[in-house]
Protein backbone atom coordinates (compact mmCIF):
# COMPACT_ATOMS: atom_id res chain seq x y z
CA UNK A 1 0.00 0.00 0.00
CA UNK A 2 2.56 2.68 0.81
CA UNK A 3 4.39 1.79 -2.57
CA UNK A 4 1.58 2.67 -4.34
CA UNK A 5 1.30 5.58 -2.21
CA UNK A 6 4.65 6.59 -2.75
CA UNK A 7 4.64 5.65 -6.46
CA UNK A 8 1.75 7.96 -7.02
CA UNK A 9 3.03 10.92 -4.97
CA UNK A 10 6.53 10.54 -7.48
CA UNK A 11 4.97 10.56 -10.60
CA UNK A 12 1.94 13.78 -9.80
CA UNK A 13 5.45 15.44 -8.94
CA UNK A 14 7.17 14.62 -12.19
CA UNK A 15 3.75 15.96 -13.90
CA UNK A 16 3.80 19.01 -12.26
CA UNK A 17 7.61 19.50 -12.55
CA UNK A 18 7.26 19.05 -16.57
CA UNK A 19 4.30 21.34 -16.36
CA UNK A 20 6.22 23.61 -14.86
CA UNK A 21 8.98 23.17 -16.91
CA UNK A 22 6.82 23.69 -20.59
CA UNK A 23 5.11 26.71 -19.22
CA UNK A 24 8.21 27.96 -17.88
CA UNK A 25 10.04 28.22 -20.71
CA UNK A 26 7.37 30.44 -22.43
CA UNK A 27 8.59 32.97 -19.37
CA UNK A 28 12.36 32.24 -19.97
CA UNK A 29 12.26 33.23 -23.38
CA UNK A 30 9.90 36.02 -23.25
CA UNK A 31 12.30 37.09 -19.87
CA UNK A 32 15.56 36.83 -21.88
CA UNK A 33 13.73 38.83 -24.44
CA UNK A 34 12.61 41.48 -22.57
CA UNK A 35 16.11 41.74 -20.69
CA UNK A 36 18.17 41.96 -23.68
CA UNK A 37 15.98 44.10 -25.87
CA UNK A 38 14.85 46.93 -23.42
CA UNK A 39 18.26 48.67 -22.68
CA UNK A 40 18.49 49.04 -26.61
CA UNK A 41 14.95 50.81 -27.22
CA UNK A 42 14.16 54.06 -28.06
CA UNK A 43 11.92 56.48 -30.25
CA UNK A 44 14.41 56.25 -32.42
CA UNK A 45 14.43 52.62 -33.70
CA UNK A 46 10.83 52.39 -34.69
CA UNK A 47 10.87 55.98 -36.20
CA UNK A 48 14.27 55.89 -38.19
CA UNK A 49 15.64 53.73 -40.69
CA UNK A 50 19.14 52.22 -40.25
CA UNK A 51 22.26 54.82 -40.97
CA UNK A 52 25.22 54.19 -42.63
CA UNK A 53 25.04 50.66 -43.82
CA UNK A 54 23.07 47.92 -42.27
CA UNK A 55 25.86 45.35 -40.53
CA UNK A 56 28.02 48.34 -39.32
CA UNK A 57 26.15 51.78 -39.28
CA UNK A 58 25.54 52.78 -35.79
CA UNK A 59 22.47 54.83 -35.83
CA UNK A 60 18.95 54.94 -36.81
CA UNK A 61 16.46 52.07 -36.10
CA UNK A 62 14.46 49.26 -37.71
CA UNK A 63 11.66 50.97 -39.50
CA UNK A 64 12.31 49.72 -42.69
CA UNK A 65 11.59 45.91 -40.87
CA UNK A 66 8.86 47.30 -39.31
CA UNK A 67 7.16 48.76 -42.89
CA UNK A 68 8.85 45.85 -44.48
CA UNK A 69 7.32 43.06 -42.01
CA UNK A 70 3.95 44.99 -42.22
CA UNK A 71 3.78 45.13 -45.93
CA UNK A 72 5.05 41.37 -46.45
CA UNK A 73 2.00 39.77 -43.30
CA UNK A 74 -0.28 42.29 -44.57
CA UNK A 75 0.03 41.79 -48.39
CA UNK A 76 0.36 37.73 -48.25
CA UNK A 77 -2.84 37.84 -45.21
CA UNK A 78 -4.53 39.73 -47.86
CA UNK A 79 -3.96 37.66 -51.16
CA UNK A 80 -4.48 34.29 -49.61
CA UNK A 81 -7.68 35.29 -47.64
CA UNK A 82 -8.91 36.25 -51.53
CA UNK A 83 -8.07 32.31 -51.92
CA UNK A 84 -9.36 30.79 -48.87
CA UNK A 85 -12.91 31.98 -48.14
CA UNK A 86 -14.39 30.70 -51.73
CA UNK A 87 -11.83 27.33 -50.70
CA UNK A 88 -13.18 27.07 -47.20
CA UNK A 89 -16.89 27.46 -48.61
CA UNK A 90 -16.28 24.85 -51.39
CA UNK A 91 -15.45 22.78 -48.45
CA UNK A 92 -18.20 23.10 -46.67
CA UNK A 93 -21.16 23.95 -49.22
CA UNK A 94 -20.60 22.39 -52.37
CA UNK A 95 -19.29 18.95 -51.55
CA UNK A 96 -21.55 18.04 -48.93
CA UNK A 97 -22.79 14.15 -48.58
CA UNK A 98 -19.34 13.12 -50.38
CA UNK A 99 -17.39 13.10 -47.08
CA UNK A 100 -14.47 11.51 -48.59
CA UNK A 101 -13.73 14.06 -50.95
CA UNK A 102 -13.85 16.49 -48.83
CA UNK A 103 -11.59 15.27 -46.13
CA UNK A 104 -9.30 14.35 -48.94
CA UNK A 105 -9.10 17.92 -49.26
CA UNK A 106 -8.50 18.91 -45.74
CA UNK A 107 -5.66 16.15 -44.98
CA UNK A 108 -4.24 17.77 -48.34
CA UNK A 109 -4.71 21.34 -46.61
CA UNK A 110 -3.37 19.53 -43.39
CA UNK A 111 -0.55 18.54 -45.13
CA UNK A 112 0.59 21.86 -46.33
CA UNK A 113 0.37 23.31 -43.32
CA UNK A 114 2.90 20.43 -42.11
CA UNK A 115 5.53 21.13 -44.73
CA UNK A 116 7.92 23.65 -43.31
CA UNK A 117 8.57 27.62 -44.48
CA UNK A 118 12.18 26.63 -45.96
CA UNK A 119 10.34 24.78 -48.48
CA UNK A 120 7.87 27.56 -49.54
CA UNK A 121 10.59 29.97 -49.03
CA UNK A 122 12.62 27.12 -51.89
CA UNK A 123 8.94 26.62 -53.75
CA UNK A 124 8.59 30.70 -54.04
CA UNK A 125 12.30 31.31 -55.47
CA UNK A 126 11.98 29.00 -57.99
CA UNK A 127 8.29 30.81 -58.60
CA UNK A 128 10.18 34.13 -59.14
CA UNK A 129 13.18 32.62 -61.27
CA UNK A 130 10.75 31.07 -63.75
CA UNK A 131 8.35 34.53 -64.07
CA UNK A 132 11.65 36.51 -63.54
CA UNK A 133 11.17 38.44 -60.78
CA UNK A 134 13.98 39.15 -58.87
CA UNK A 135 14.00 38.99 -54.54
CA UNK A 136 11.80 42.16 -53.55
CA UNK A 137 8.51 42.68 -51.77
CA UNK A 138 6.34 40.73 -54.08
CA UNK A 139 7.94 37.91 -54.21
CA UNK A 140 8.40 37.59 -50.41
CA UNK A 141 4.14 38.29 -50.60
CA UNK A 142 4.39 35.30 -52.86
CA UNK A 143 6.07 33.31 -50.73
CA UNK A 144 4.54 33.98 -47.45
CA UNK A 145 1.13 33.88 -49.15
CA UNK A 146 1.40 29.95 -50.04
CA UNK A 147 2.95 29.43 -46.84
CA UNK A 148 -0.47 31.43 -44.74
CA UNK A 149 -3.37 29.54 -47.55
CA UNK A 150 -3.06 26.33 -45.16
CA UNK A 151 -3.40 28.60 -41.87
CA UNK A 152 -6.38 30.48 -42.92
CA UNK A 153 -8.40 27.53 -44.78
CA UNK A 154 -7.89 25.38 -41.83
CA UNK A 155 -9.02 27.84 -39.31
CA UNK A 156 -11.86 28.89 -41.83
CA UNK A 157 -12.58 25.43 -42.22
CA UNK A 158 -12.80 24.76 -38.67
CA UNK A 159 -15.49 27.87 -37.84
CA UNK A 160 -17.75 26.78 -40.63
CA UNK A 161 -18.11 23.23 -39.23
CA UNK A 162 -19.30 25.01 -36.53
CA UNK A 163 -22.63 26.76 -37.89
CA UNK A 164 -25.18 24.81 -37.29
CA UNK A 165 -26.30 22.87 -40.47
CA UNK A 166 -29.54 23.61 -39.71
CA UNK A 167 -28.79 27.50 -40.62
CA UNK A 168 -27.61 26.65 -44.31
CA UNK A 169 -30.44 23.97 -44.78
CA UNK A 170 -32.99 26.59 -43.87
CA UNK A 171 -31.71 29.42 -46.34
CA UNK A 172 -31.64 26.56 -49.31
CA UNK A 173 -35.05 25.56 -48.73
CA UNK A 174 -36.64 29.11 -48.85
CA UNK A 175 -35.03 29.18 -52.45
CA UNK A 176 -31.72 30.49 -51.72
CA UNK A 177 -28.15 29.69 -54.00
CA UNK A 178 -25.77 27.87 -52.55
CA UNK A 179 -23.88 31.12 -52.82
CA UNK A 180 -26.58 33.40 -50.80
CA UNK A 181 -26.18 30.74 -48.31
CA UNK A 182 -22.85 30.66 -48.13
CA UNK A 183 -23.36 34.47 -47.75
CA UNK A 184 -25.71 33.76 -44.59
CA UNK A 185 -23.08 31.76 -43.14
CA UNK A 186 -19.98 34.28 -44.14
CA UNK A 187 -22.10 36.81 -41.94
CA UNK A 188 -22.28 34.13 -39.31
CA UNK A 189 -18.61 33.28 -38.95
CA UNK A 190 -17.17 37.25 -39.02
CA UNK A 191 -15.21 36.41 -35.78
CA UNK A 192 -14.19 33.58 -36.94
CA UNK A 193 -12.45 34.96 -40.23
CA UNK A 194 -10.92 37.89 -37.95
CA UNK A 195 -9.58 34.71 -36.06
CA UNK A 196 -8.42 33.69 -39.00
CA UNK A 197 -6.57 36.92 -40.10
CA UNK A 198 -4.61 37.09 -36.73
CA UNK A 199 -3.15 33.88 -36.87
CA UNK A 200 -2.05 34.29 -40.64
CA UNK A 201 -1.15 37.66 -39.93
CA UNK A 202 1.16 36.76 -36.93
CA UNK A 203 2.83 33.28 -38.75
CA UNK A 204 3.56 35.58 -41.78
CA UNK A 205 5.11 38.32 -39.88
CA UNK A 206 7.46 36.27 -37.91
CA UNK A 207 8.32 34.16 -40.10
CA UNK A 208 11.68 34.01 -41.74
CA UNK A 209 13.15 30.74 -44.37
CA UNK A 210 10.29 31.59 -46.31
CA UNK A 211 11.27 35.18 -47.05
CA UNK A 212 14.79 34.49 -46.66
CA UNK A 213 14.89 33.92 -50.27
CA UNK A 214 12.41 35.83 -52.26
CA UNK A 215 12.37 39.29 -49.74
CA UNK A 216 15.73 40.15 -50.07
CA UNK A 217 16.58 42.83 -47.83
CA UNK A 218 17.42 46.53 -47.67
CA UNK A 219 17.93 49.31 -45.55
CA UNK A 220 15.07 51.78 -47.24
CA UNK A 221 11.66 51.04 -47.16
CA UNK A 222 10.42 49.65 -50.23
CA UNK A 223 8.33 52.17 -52.25
CA UNK A 224 7.17 49.61 -54.83
CA UNK A 225 6.46 45.96 -55.28
CA UNK A 226 9.68 45.51 -57.33
CA UNK A 227 11.88 46.70 -54.68
CA UNK A 228 13.73 44.29 -51.81
CA UNK A 229 12.50 44.98 -48.30
CA UNK A 230 13.76 43.88 -44.85
CA UNK A 231 11.42 42.36 -42.28
CA UNK A 232 11.62 42.75 -38.67
CA UNK A 233 12.68 38.40 -38.05
CA UNK A 234 15.39 39.50 -41.10
CA UNK A 235 16.51 42.36 -39.40
CA UNK A 236 17.15 40.17 -36.41
CA UNK A 237 18.52 37.26 -38.28
CA UNK A 238 21.22 39.51 -39.87
CA UNK A 239 22.35 41.83 -37.37
CA UNK A 240 22.71 39.23 -34.09
CA UNK A 241 26.00 38.45 -35.92
CA UNK A 242 27.50 42.02 -36.11
CA UNK A 243 30.66 42.72 -34.63
CA UNK A 244 29.08 46.46 -33.92
CA UNK A 245 27.37 46.30 -30.40
CA UNK A 246 24.72 48.53 -31.68
CA UNK A 247 24.11 46.46 -34.33
CA UNK A 248 23.45 43.67 -32.10
CA UNK A 249 21.31 46.12 -30.23
CA UNK A 250 19.16 46.47 -33.15
CA UNK A 251 18.70 43.06 -33.49
CA UNK A 252 17.51 42.63 -29.55
CA UNK A 253 15.60 45.65 -30.37
CA UNK A 254 13.93 44.15 -32.74
CA UNK A 255 13.67 40.75 -31.39
CA UNK A 256 11.64 42.66 -28.35
CA UNK A 257 9.23 44.78 -30.78
CA UNK A 258 8.34 41.13 -32.60
CA UNK A 259 7.46 39.38 -29.79
CA UNK A 260 5.49 42.20 -28.20
CA UNK A 261 3.24 42.33 -31.45
CA UNK A 262 3.46 38.37 -32.17
CA UNK A 263 2.38 38.01 -28.37
CA UNK A 264 -0.63 40.75 -28.02
CA UNK A 265 -1.99 38.98 -32.11
CA UNK A 266 -1.83 35.75 -30.36
CA UNK A 267 -3.74 37.16 -27.32
CA UNK A 268 -5.96 38.51 -29.30
CA UNK A 269 -6.54 35.46 -31.72
CA UNK A 270 -7.14 33.56 -27.99
CA UNK A 271 -10.06 36.03 -26.98
CA UNK A 272 -11.49 35.65 -30.03
CA UNK A 273 -11.94 32.23 -30.20
CA UNK A 274 -12.94 31.93 -26.78
CA UNK A 275 -15.94 34.53 -27.38
CA UNK A 276 -16.73 32.45 -30.52
CA UNK A 277 -17.34 29.96 -28.75
CA UNK A 278 -19.15 31.09 -26.56
CA UNK A 279 -21.96 32.25 -28.87
CA UNK A 280 -22.13 29.02 -30.63
CA UNK A 281 -25.15 27.06 -30.34
CA UNK B 1 -14.01 28.20 -56.10
CA UNK B 2 -13.37 24.74 -57.56
CA UNK B 3 -10.48 26.51 -59.19
CA UNK B 4 -8.96 27.95 -56.54
CA UNK B 5 -9.50 24.47 -54.29
CA UNK B 6 -7.88 22.50 -56.94
CA UNK B 7 -5.72 24.98 -57.61
CA UNK B 8 -4.54 25.03 -54.05
CA UNK B 9 -4.99 21.41 -53.27
CA UNK B 10 -2.67 20.60 -56.11
CA UNK B 11 0.16 23.02 -54.55
CA UNK B 12 1.76 19.63 -53.05
CA UNK B 13 2.27 18.17 -55.86
CA UNK B 14 3.20 21.53 -57.26
CA UNK B 15 6.11 21.67 -55.25
CA UNK B 16 7.15 17.74 -55.33
CA UNK B 17 7.38 18.64 -59.12
CA UNK B 18 9.26 21.95 -58.95
CA UNK B 19 11.62 20.60 -56.93
CA UNK B 20 11.98 17.77 -58.30
CA UNK B 21 12.48 19.23 -61.78
CA UNK B 22 15.06 21.53 -60.43
CA UNK B 23 16.95 18.59 -58.78
CA UNK B 24 17.35 16.56 -62.31
CA UNK B 25 20.59 17.89 -63.42
CA UNK B 26 22.12 16.49 -59.93
CA UNK B 27 20.25 13.55 -60.46
CA UNK B 28 21.98 13.09 -63.56
CA UNK B 29 25.33 12.82 -62.38
CA UNK B 30 24.45 11.37 -59.06
CA UNK B 31 22.87 8.66 -57.89
CA UNK B 32 20.24 8.71 -55.34
CA UNK B 33 22.20 6.75 -53.15
CA UNK B 34 25.94 8.57 -53.84
CA UNK B 35 23.94 11.79 -52.54
CA UNK B 36 22.19 10.05 -49.85
CA UNK B 37 25.66 8.07 -48.61
CA UNK B 38 28.91 10.27 -49.51
CA UNK B 39 29.88 12.40 -46.57
CA UNK B 40 32.14 14.73 -48.55
CA UNK B 41 31.07 18.08 -49.48
CA UNK B 42 32.90 20.45 -51.66
CA UNK B 43 30.62 22.29 -54.01
CA UNK B 44 33.55 23.53 -55.54
CA UNK B 45 34.72 20.50 -56.78
CA UNK B 46 31.85 19.00 -57.50
CA UNK B 47 31.35 16.65 -54.65
CA UNK B 48 27.52 16.86 -53.20
CA UNK B 49 27.53 13.81 -50.01
CA UNK B 50 24.41 15.10 -48.04
CA UNK B 51 25.27 12.45 -44.94
CA UNK B 52 26.56 14.97 -42.50
CA UNK B 53 23.56 17.15 -42.96
CA UNK B 54 21.28 14.07 -42.54
CA UNK B 55 22.74 12.90 -39.68
CA UNK B 56 22.94 16.31 -38.37
CA UNK B 57 19.26 16.66 -38.96
CA UNK B 58 18.51 13.27 -36.95
CA UNK B 59 20.46 14.00 -34.02
CA UNK B 60 18.71 17.54 -33.45
CA UNK B 61 15.70 15.72 -33.99
CA UNK B 62 16.26 12.69 -32.08
CA UNK B 63 17.34 14.94 -28.91
CA UNK B 64 14.61 17.42 -29.37
CA UNK B 65 12.20 14.16 -29.32
CA UNK B 66 14.07 12.63 -26.21
CA UNK B 67 13.71 16.06 -24.20
CA UNK B 68 10.44 16.98 -25.38
CA UNK B 69 7.90 13.86 -25.34
CA UNK B 70 8.43 12.98 -22.03
CA UNK B 71 7.71 16.20 -20.72
CA UNK B 72 4.78 17.12 -22.93
CA UNK B 73 3.23 13.50 -22.20
CA UNK B 74 3.41 14.34 -18.62
CA UNK B 75 2.18 18.21 -18.70
CA UNK B 76 -0.93 17.36 -20.78
CA UNK B 77 -1.63 14.06 -18.27
CA UNK B 78 -1.47 16.53 -15.34
CA UNK B 79 -3.59 19.18 -17.58
CA UNK B 80 -6.18 16.80 -18.10
CA UNK B 81 -6.21 14.21 -15.02
CA UNK B 82 -5.11 16.59 -12.08
CA UNK B 83 -5.09 19.94 -12.53
CA UNK B 84 -8.08 22.00 -11.07
CA UNK B 85 -10.30 24.15 -14.13
CA UNK B 86 -9.08 27.20 -12.68
CA UNK B 87 -5.21 25.99 -12.99
CA UNK B 88 -5.90 24.75 -16.59
CA UNK B 89 -7.48 27.89 -17.48
CA UNK B 90 -4.15 29.72 -16.70
CA UNK B 91 -1.68 27.62 -18.10
CA UNK B 92 -3.35 25.97 -21.23
CA UNK B 93 -3.21 29.91 -23.15
CA UNK B 94 0.45 30.16 -21.93
CA UNK B 95 1.28 26.89 -24.10
CA UNK B 96 -0.89 28.65 -27.07
CA UNK B 97 1.33 31.85 -26.57
CA UNK B 98 4.42 29.30 -26.73
CA UNK B 99 3.22 28.07 -29.74
CA UNK B 100 2.76 31.70 -31.45
CA UNK B 101 6.19 32.83 -30.52
CA UNK B 102 8.32 32.86 -33.97
CA UNK B 103 11.20 30.87 -34.66
CA UNK B 104 13.90 33.53 -35.04
CA UNK B 105 13.07 34.41 -31.26
CA UNK B 106 13.79 30.92 -30.21
CA UNK B 107 16.71 31.38 -32.27
CA UNK B 108 17.63 34.30 -30.29
CA UNK B 109 17.17 32.58 -27.00
CA UNK B 110 19.03 30.20 -27.81
CA UNK B 111 22.11 31.96 -28.62
CA UNK B 112 21.06 34.28 -25.44
CA UNK B 113 20.42 31.49 -22.82
CA UNK B 114 20.62 27.79 -24.19
CA UNK B 115 24.40 28.21 -25.84
CA UNK B 116 25.87 29.88 -22.70
CA UNK B 117 24.49 27.27 -20.64
CA UNK B 118 25.89 24.75 -22.44
CA UNK B 119 29.13 26.52 -22.90
CA UNK B 120 29.76 27.07 -18.94
CA UNK B 121 27.23 24.59 -16.95
CA UNK B 122 26.72 21.90 -18.95
CA UNK B 123 29.53 20.65 -21.31
CA UNK B 124 32.61 21.41 -18.83
CA UNK B 125 31.18 18.24 -16.72
CA UNK B 126 31.71 15.82 -19.66
CA UNK B 127 34.40 17.39 -21.90
CA UNK B 128 37.21 19.63 -22.09
CA UNK B 129 35.77 22.68 -23.75
CA UNK B 130 32.70 23.80 -25.88
CA UNK B 131 31.16 27.01 -27.58
CA UNK B 132 28.25 26.04 -26.55
CA UNK B 133 27.33 25.69 -29.89
CA UNK B 134 25.95 21.99 -31.00
CA UNK B 135 23.67 19.63 -31.57
CA UNK B 136 22.62 19.51 -28.31
CA UNK B 137 21.45 23.18 -27.80
CA UNK B 138 19.76 22.97 -31.29
CA UNK B 139 17.90 20.12 -30.04
CA UNK B 140 16.96 21.88 -26.71
CA UNK B 141 15.93 24.75 -28.73
CA UNK B 142 13.81 22.47 -30.67
CA UNK B 143 12.02 20.66 -28.05
CA UNK B 144 11.02 23.53 -26.28
CA UNK B 145 9.38 24.57 -30.29
CA UNK B 146 7.84 21.21 -30.16
CA UNK B 147 6.47 21.14 -27.02
CA UNK B 148 2.79 23.03 -27.80
CA UNK B 149 2.27 20.93 -30.52
CA UNK B 150 2.96 17.62 -28.46
CA UNK B 151 0.74 19.00 -25.93
CA UNK B 152 -2.43 20.49 -27.71
CA UNK B 153 -2.67 17.07 -30.02
CA UNK B 154 -2.43 14.77 -26.42
CA UNK B 155 -4.36 16.85 -24.43
CA UNK B 156 -6.88 16.65 -27.16
CA UNK B 157 -6.37 12.51 -26.99
CA UNK B 158 -7.21 12.20 -23.07
CA UNK B 159 -10.16 14.44 -23.19
CA UNK B 160 -11.76 12.41 -25.98
CA UNK B 161 -11.13 8.74 -23.30
CA UNK B 162 -14.94 8.26 -21.91
CA UNK B 163 -14.73 9.20 -17.92
CA UNK B 164 -16.37 5.49 -17.69
CA UNK B 165 -13.25 4.00 -18.05
CA UNK B 166 -11.70 6.00 -15.81
CA UNK B 167 -14.05 5.62 -13.14
CA UNK B 168 -14.09 1.87 -13.84
CA UNK B 169 -10.50 1.62 -12.78
CA UNK B 170 -10.85 3.92 -10.35
CA UNK B 171 -13.87 2.06 -8.74
CA UNK B 172 -11.84 -1.32 -8.17
CA UNK B 173 -9.23 0.64 -6.38
CA UNK B 174 -6.76 1.44 -8.79
CA UNK B 175 -4.65 4.64 -8.03
CA UNK B 176 -4.99 7.42 -10.31
CA UNK B 177 -1.49 6.44 -11.16
CA UNK B 178 -2.47 3.30 -11.78
CA UNK B 179 -5.37 4.71 -13.72
CA UNK B 180 -3.36 6.19 -15.62
CA UNK B 181 -0.49 3.77 -16.52
CA UNK B 182 -2.67 0.90 -16.69
CA UNK B 183 -5.76 2.33 -18.73
CA UNK B 184 -5.18 6.00 -19.92
CA UNK B 185 -1.95 5.64 -21.64
CA UNK B 186 -2.90 2.26 -23.07
CA UNK B 187 -6.07 4.11 -25.01
CA UNK B 188 -4.12 6.83 -26.24
CA UNK B 189 -1.16 5.14 -27.25
CA UNK B 190 -2.46 5.99 -31.01
CA UNK B 191 -2.78 9.45 -30.69
CA UNK B 192 0.57 9.62 -28.70
CA UNK B 193 2.16 8.21 -31.74
CA UNK B 194 0.48 10.47 -34.41
CA UNK B 195 1.52 13.52 -31.97
CA UNK B 196 5.13 12.21 -32.23
CA UNK B 197 5.11 11.20 -35.73
CA UNK B 198 3.61 15.15 -36.52
CA UNK B 199 6.34 16.54 -34.34
CA UNK B 200 9.83 14.84 -35.91
CA UNK B 201 8.65 16.56 -39.06
CA UNK B 202 7.93 19.53 -37.74
CA UNK B 203 11.08 18.68 -36.12
CA UNK B 204 13.22 18.07 -39.32
CA UNK B 205 12.06 21.14 -41.34
CA UNK B 206 12.69 23.69 -38.64
CA UNK B 207 15.13 26.22 -40.46
CA UNK B 208 15.77 29.27 -38.37
CA UNK B 209 16.50 28.31 -34.85
CA UNK B 210 18.06 25.73 -35.34
CA UNK B 211 20.70 27.68 -38.05
CA UNK B 212 21.56 29.84 -35.28
CA UNK B 213 22.48 27.50 -32.56
CA UNK B 214 23.72 24.35 -34.03
CA UNK B 215 27.44 25.81 -35.15
CA UNK B 216 26.93 24.74 -38.98
CA UNK B 217 30.22 22.37 -39.59
CA UNK B 218 29.50 19.54 -42.55
CA UNK B 219 30.62 17.07 -40.00
CA UNK B 220 29.10 13.89 -39.13
CA UNK B 221 28.39 14.77 -35.06
CA UNK B 222 29.92 12.09 -32.61
CA UNK B 223 28.87 13.75 -29.19
CA UNK B 224 25.68 15.68 -28.40
CA UNK B 225 28.57 18.64 -27.62
CA UNK B 226 29.56 18.12 -31.00
CA UNK B 227 28.71 20.91 -34.47
CA UNK B 228 26.18 19.93 -36.59
CA UNK B 229 24.35 21.11 -39.29
CA UNK B 230 20.66 20.26 -40.26
CA UNK B 231 19.59 20.53 -44.15
CA UNK B 232 17.32 23.25 -43.31
CA UNK B 233 20.24 24.91 -42.26
CA UNK B 234 22.12 24.13 -45.73
CA UNK B 235 19.63 25.29 -47.68
CA UNK B 236 19.15 28.77 -46.01
CA UNK B 237 22.94 29.49 -45.45
CA UNK B 238 24.40 28.73 -48.63
CA UNK B 239 21.37 30.68 -50.66
CA UNK B 240 23.67 33.57 -51.32
CA UNK B 241 26.52 31.26 -53.72
CA UNK B 242 24.27 29.31 -54.84
CA UNK B 243 24.02 30.82 -58.14
CA UNK B 244 27.65 31.45 -59.24
CA UNK B 245 29.10 26.87 -58.49
CA UNK B 246 27.48 24.73 -60.90
CA UNK B 247 25.32 22.35 -59.65
CA UNK B 248 24.94 23.82 -56.34
CA UNK B 249 21.65 25.89 -56.88
CA UNK B 250 20.37 22.13 -58.19
CA UNK B 251 21.57 20.23 -54.71
CA UNK B 252 20.28 22.67 -52.69
CA UNK B 253 16.71 22.29 -54.39
CA UNK B 254 17.61 18.22 -54.00
CA UNK B 255 18.03 19.32 -50.54
CA UNK B 256 14.82 20.78 -50.46
CA UNK B 257 13.04 17.98 -51.96
CA UNK B 258 14.54 15.40 -49.70
CA UNK B 259 12.90 17.18 -46.65
CA UNK B 260 9.74 17.77 -48.78
CA UNK B 261 9.45 13.93 -49.38
CA UNK B 262 10.29 13.00 -45.60
CA UNK B 263 7.92 15.49 -44.15
CA UNK B 264 4.97 14.48 -47.01
CA UNK B 265 4.97 10.99 -45.22
CA UNK B 266 5.38 11.82 -41.61
CA UNK B 267 2.18 13.66 -42.08
CA UNK B 268 -0.17 11.59 -44.13
CA UNK B 269 0.68 9.31 -41.42
CA UNK B 270 0.07 11.40 -38.61
CA UNK B 271 -2.90 12.75 -39.81
CA UNK B 272 -3.84 9.40 -41.08
CA UNK B 273 -4.00 8.17 -37.48
CA UNK B 274 -5.32 10.99 -35.96
CA UNK B 275 -8.46 10.91 -38.69
CA UNK B 276 -9.16 7.00 -37.78
CA UNK B 277 -8.98 8.41 -34.43
CA UNK B 278 -12.24 10.90 -34.90
CA UNK B 279 -13.84 8.68 -36.74
CA UNK B 280 -13.58 5.76 -34.13
CA UNK B 281 -14.60 8.02 -31.54
CA UNK B 282 -17.51 9.62 -33.67
CA UNK B 283 -19.22 6.25 -34.58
Amino acid sequence: MIKRKIEELFFKVLMILATIIVTGSFFLIVGTIFSKGVPYMNLDMITKIPGGGFYIGKEGGVLNAIIGSLYIAGGATILGLIISIPVAIYINMYIDGKKFKSNLIRLAFDVLFGIPSIVYGAFGFLIMVYFGIRASLLGGIIAVTLLVIPILVRTLDEVIRTVPGELRDAALSLGATRWEAAKVILRQIRPGIFTAILLSFGRGIGDVASVLFTAGFSDNIPTSLHEPAATLPLAIFFQLGSPVEEVQGRAYASALILTIVVLIITVLAELLIKKFSKHKI
Amino acid sequence: MLVFTLASVSLVFVIGIGLYYRSIPILNKLSWFDLLTKSAWKPMKGLFGFYPFIMGTLWVTAIAIIIALPLSIFTSLYLVEYAHAKIKRVLIPFVNLLSGIPPVIYGVWGVLFIVPLIQEHIAPHFIEFSTGYSVLAGGIVLAVMIFPLIVSIITEVLTTIPQDLKDASLSIGATKWETIKKVIIRKATPGIIAATVLAISRAFGETIAVLMVCGNNAVVPHSVFDTGYPLPALIANNYGEMMSIPLYDSALMFAALLLFIIILLFNIISRVILARLERNLTT
